[in-house]
């Protein structure tokens, strides 16, 4: 009954698919480095309570705006406030709403994308028309408008930034639904009798894994710049709450000073997350390079 | 064949490449000599090195190949030539036909222009209105009908078949000694692929040209080649001329191909097909010894997996790289 | 008891090209009007070049596109135009096995996921599914232990059939495979053109099998299918069309396959076809292979020659057949 066996694989067994791509994101060393940097700064972020040096908010202002010293790595604002302090806390708001605009973004993007690939039809051209019309219209006027209607609070900007986040990733989703679609595994799992929801969420989505990762942490870049500069422009966070964006509005006035620190410090901070990110993105589309994996 | 000049001899040439996974070794001490007018099949699967070599003949491996041994036409060594010598090589003394014709030809050129730029290249001292009455003539030669109105048209508006040909006048543009074909036919239909072969054909016998012809079908290989290279993982396994490495087949591996190939002229389920156990090993892992021996039905333990087996003459112009080429044959399966 | 296919005037068209709506697009008819039957344990062989609508002919009956007119039949029963739970019953019937080893498999899922998945759709073996899965991984000639490993693990040749595997899970009654071969190594077709002989005997299987490589499509097959551009040309028992065939467009390419043994390639008559396979868009008028044809004559540009049967239940679309050898060393 039983035909000739023929040899297994190769000798050595190979791990799994994830453990290669794991493999591969650790041989990239910017994109390692970026991802202890990035995990550093966001743990010293939000335990910011436990070890920042000063209090919140502590004014002092008998001491002023003041370079950095022993006393205050990073210096003081004009209000006396010890810098680094301040940037801590602003971190917490500016990382908490990148992610959360990333994760919601990502999962409505994804859903409409897979919809618009997979079954196509008015439904599909209806989402990408609406993907289109948000190209058109310029991002940062649209945001301000809404969020001055909403009042700007951490929860409305989320929102808002994901309101107009999702249509990258839907489009980019929708691409990778469309190729696969007519891999060969697709038409094998039709053939089989599989319902339409089965192969989206068994063979669909795990094979855009790569991409929506990569698209995330894209995703996580974009709304942290976006955050910034609607808070410097005064749109976003108001005070008493602070991110890096209004620090940056508060410092602008110091330029040409002794004080343009202030400026410095929040820029980088948004700087070094950003590059961190960009960085982790790069090394996972490095890593889910199909080239390279034998898929 | 035998007296003819050497055109092209191949001597010990051996290519790798640097991976994650260690050292891959594409190639390995592969000789052979080709003659002047000679149509010479290399044959091989996937894996087995061929297109490797022809790449290296014509000095377009990637950089990072480290490249031993030696190739060299007419007596001149090719191995290590720079690049701009390379380039004056290639197109007039060894040019090369690909599979792909499609993405190989440029499709904003026209055809004419194609055949002319490829005229120019090496002959600069010509006039427009040479190129072009060439660029017809080669057109003509390889076949396509009405090459004077043919000749302004793009590469989209040729069908599959008329594009390789396109691709064969580019190459014989400057009456290359050496003409290597690299899997000419393997994307096209076989009705395409029966006149292509004649196209070969009638190259070869108007310009007297020496060709080299790469593929992994057999059955081509009996139709057009005088002399048939064979190798496997690599290496040359078997080099001899056309009947008498069909007829008396010396390593076991080209009798393994041969008896697993269905037979057009055959009955059908006459015989079962036979079937070569295992797999070729893989680049990064070749076996101690003879390559073929983890997957050989005649193999001696302590004899095929010590050292690699070099060539044994078992004819004229016959040689195979067996340690027990005089014994295999009349062992039982 | 093995299950007889029939493939009544089948019709498969493609709209390409058109402008905003779909205006002006071109039809073609990837499938025109084809009928035949396969008895039950047969292997059918379909064979043509690219563009002669064989793979679309397979993936109709296989019911992985749907067909604009024609039907099919399986043992009798009508199986066109069924959709739901019918149609997901009716694919436990018929199964396909895909051309190219290395996109037929979710790389994302071990073996062990895609083999289960068919029993888990259709109920089958519940509670046994690893028990089964290594039956199937056996019966294709495959390490069991193995289960646990992802496609980009295995070789071609393993993958494929690691593909049949998936097709037999459900314990079809017909296989369609289409090109199974064509992109494995020539050393890998012999293991898998006998595992496929081996299954069809010891499970009384009936196969579709479609390929351009003749040499391979003779060696399996009862029954052979030629077609042209959309339409069945020729069809007869294996020997008969490989020996005698009838329609110069078979005999044409029958001339065209190399043989791997010089004597006989050299010793050959060649037919060498002129021209270039016409647009599918727009075939011609009447015999659509009066183009190349040496033969045509003003009848074939405006009658279409229909299928007529011949002795030795042969059927050939032409208005002048007439047999001749061209696999052997005479030339007819």
């Amino acid at each position: 009954m039983t035909t000739t066996r023929t040899n297994g694989p190769a000798e050595r067994a190979q791990p799994g698919l994830t453990r290669q791509l794991l493999k591969r994101f650790v041989h990239h060393r910017i994109a390692l480095t970026s991802l202890i940097v990035l995990a550093t700064l966001m743990m010293v972020c939000f335990a910011a309570a436990w070890i920042a040096p000063y209090p919140r908010g502590q004014q002092d202002l008998l001491t002023g705006p003041s370079n950095p010293s022993q006393m205050h790595w990073l210096g003081t604002d004009e209000l006396g406030r010890d810098f680094l302090s301040e940037i801590l806390y602003a971190g917490q708001i500016s990382l908490a709403i990148g992610l959360a605009v990333a994760v919601l973004s990502t999962v409505v993007g994804t859903v409409l994308g897979a919809v618009a690939g997979y079954v196509g039809g008015w439904l599909g051209e209806l989402i990408m028309r609406v993907t289109d019309l948000f190209l058109v219209v310029p991002a940062i006027a649209l945001l301000a408008v809404i969020l001055e209607g909403l009042g700007p609070s951490p929860v409305t900007i989320v929102l808002a930034l994901a309101a107009l986040g999702w249509t990258y990733m839907a489009r980019v989703v929708r691409a990778e639904v469309l190729s696969l679609r007519e891999r060969d595994f697709v038409h094998a799992a039709r053939g089989i009798g599989a319902s339409d929801t089965r192969i989206i969420l068994s063979h669909l989505l795990p094979n855009l894994a790569g991409v929506i990762a990569v698209g995330t942490s894209l995703a996580v870049a974009s709304a942290i710049i976006a955050e910034s500069t609607l808070s410097f422009l005064g749109f976003g966070v108001q005070s008493p709450q602070s991110s890096w964006g209004t620090m940056l509005n508060q410092a602008a006035g110091y330029v040409g000073t002794s004080q343009v620190y202030l400026l410095y410090f929040p820029g980088l901070a948004i700087l070094v997350t950003v590059l961190c990110v960009n960085f982790i993105g790069d090394g996972l589309r490095d890593a889910l390079d199909p080239q390279r994996t034998n898929l | 064949m035998t007296g003819a000049e050497v055109l092209l001899e191949v001597e010990d040439l051996s290519i790798s490449f640097p991976t994650d996974e260690g050292l891959a070794r594409a190639v390995q001490g592969v000789s052979f000599v080709l003659r002047a007018g000679e149509t010479m099949g290399l044959v091989g699967e996937s894996g087995s090195g061929k297109s490797m070599t022809a790449m290296a003949i014509m000095g377009l491996l990637p950089t990072s190949a480290v490249v031993e041994g030696s190739v060299r036409l007419r007596g001149r060594e090719l191995l290590g030539l720079s690049e701009s010598r390379y380039r004056e090589i290639r197109g007039s003394d060894i040019a090369v036909v690909f599979q792909d014709a499609l993405t190989a030809l440029n499709p904003v050129m026209t055809v004419g222009d194609q055949l002319a730029e490829a005229v120019r290249v090496h002959r600069p001292d010509t006039t427009a209105a040479q190129r072009r009455a060439r660029a017809v003539e080669l057109l003509d030669i390889v076949g396509i009908p009405s090459p004077h109105e043919r000749v302004n048209r793009f590469p989209h508006e040729f069908s599959g078949g008329m594009r390789q040909r396109v691709m064969i006048a580019t190459s014989i543009a400057n009456e290359p000694d050496l003409l290597i074909a690299d899997e000419p036919t393997t994307a096209l239909d076989v009705t395409v692929q029966a006149q292509i072969l004649e196209v070969l054909r009638e190259v070869q016998t108007r310009t007297g040209t020496t060709v080299l012809l790469i593929t992994h079908d057999l059955g081509v290989v009996a139709g057009v080649a005088d002399r048939v290279v064979v190798m496997y993982a690599g290496g040359v396994v078997e080099a001899a001329d056309i009947e008498p490495l069909f007829y008396d087949t010396a390593h076991p591996y080209t009798a393994g191909l041969l008896a697993s190939l269905p037979r057009l002229d055959r009955r059908s389920r006459d015989q079962r097909l036979y079937q070569i156990p295992g797999q070729p090993p893989a680049a990064t892992n070749w076996p101690q010894g003879c390559r073929f021996a983890p997957r050989c039905a005649h193999v001696r333990h302590g004899l095929c997996d010590e050292d690699v087996p070099p060539p044994v003459e078992v004819g004229r112009g016959h040689t195979a790289h067996c340690a027990r080429v005089d014994v295999w044959r009349t062992e039982v399966e | 008891m093995s299950t007889s296919l029939s493939v009544s005037h089948l019709v498969k068209e493609y709209r390409v090209g058109g402008g905003l709506f779909g205006r002006n697009a071109e039809v073609v008819r990837a499938v025109s009007d084809v009928s035949f039957t396969v008895e039950g344990g047969d292997t059918f062989g379909l064979v043509g070049e690219s563009g002669c609508g064989k793979s679309s002919l397979g993936r109709s009956v296989a019911q992985l596109q749907t067909s604009d007119s024609g039907s099919i039949e399986l043992g009798g029963d009508d199986v066109s135009g069924l959709s739901g739970k019918a149609l997901r019953a009716w694919r436990r019937r018929v199964q396909f096995v895909f051309q190219d080893p290395y996109s037929a498999l979710n790389p994302r899922r071990t073996v062990r996921a895609t083999l289960a998945e068919p029993l888990a759709i259709h109920r089958l073996h519940q509670g046994a599914e690893d028990q089964r899965v290594a039956e199937l991984l056996e019966q294709v000639g495959l390490n069991p232990q193995h289960a646990s490993r992802f496609p980009h693990q295995f070789s071609g040749g393993q993958r494929q059939r690691i593909g049949i595997a998936r097709a037999l899970a459900v314990e079809p009654e017909v296989i369609v495979l289409d090109e199974p071969v064509s992109a494995l190594d020539v050393s890998v077709q012999a293991g898998v053109l006998n595992l496929l002989d081996d299954l069809q005997r010891d499970l009384g299987l009936t196969y579709l099998f479609i390929a351009h490589d003749l040499s391979v499509v003779r060696y399996l097959s009862d029954r052979v299918g030629v077609m042209y551009l959309g339409k069945l040309v020729e069809e007869a028992p294996v020997d008969d069309l490989f020996e005698r065939a009838l329609h110069p467009y078979t005999q044409a390419l029958l001339s065209a396959i190399p043989v791997p043994d010089p004597r006989v390639e050299r010793a050959r008559k060649r037919i060498v076809l002129a021209g270039d396979p016409p647009n599918p868009a727009d075939p011609p008028s009447g015999c659509r292979f009066r183009t190349r044809c040496w033969k045509a004559t003003d009848r074939c540009a405006t009658e279409e020659p229909v299928l007529t049967e011949h002795d030795g239940g042969r059927r050939v679309a032409c208005h002048y057949p007439d047999e001749r050898a061209v696999t052997s060393k005479e030339p007819a």
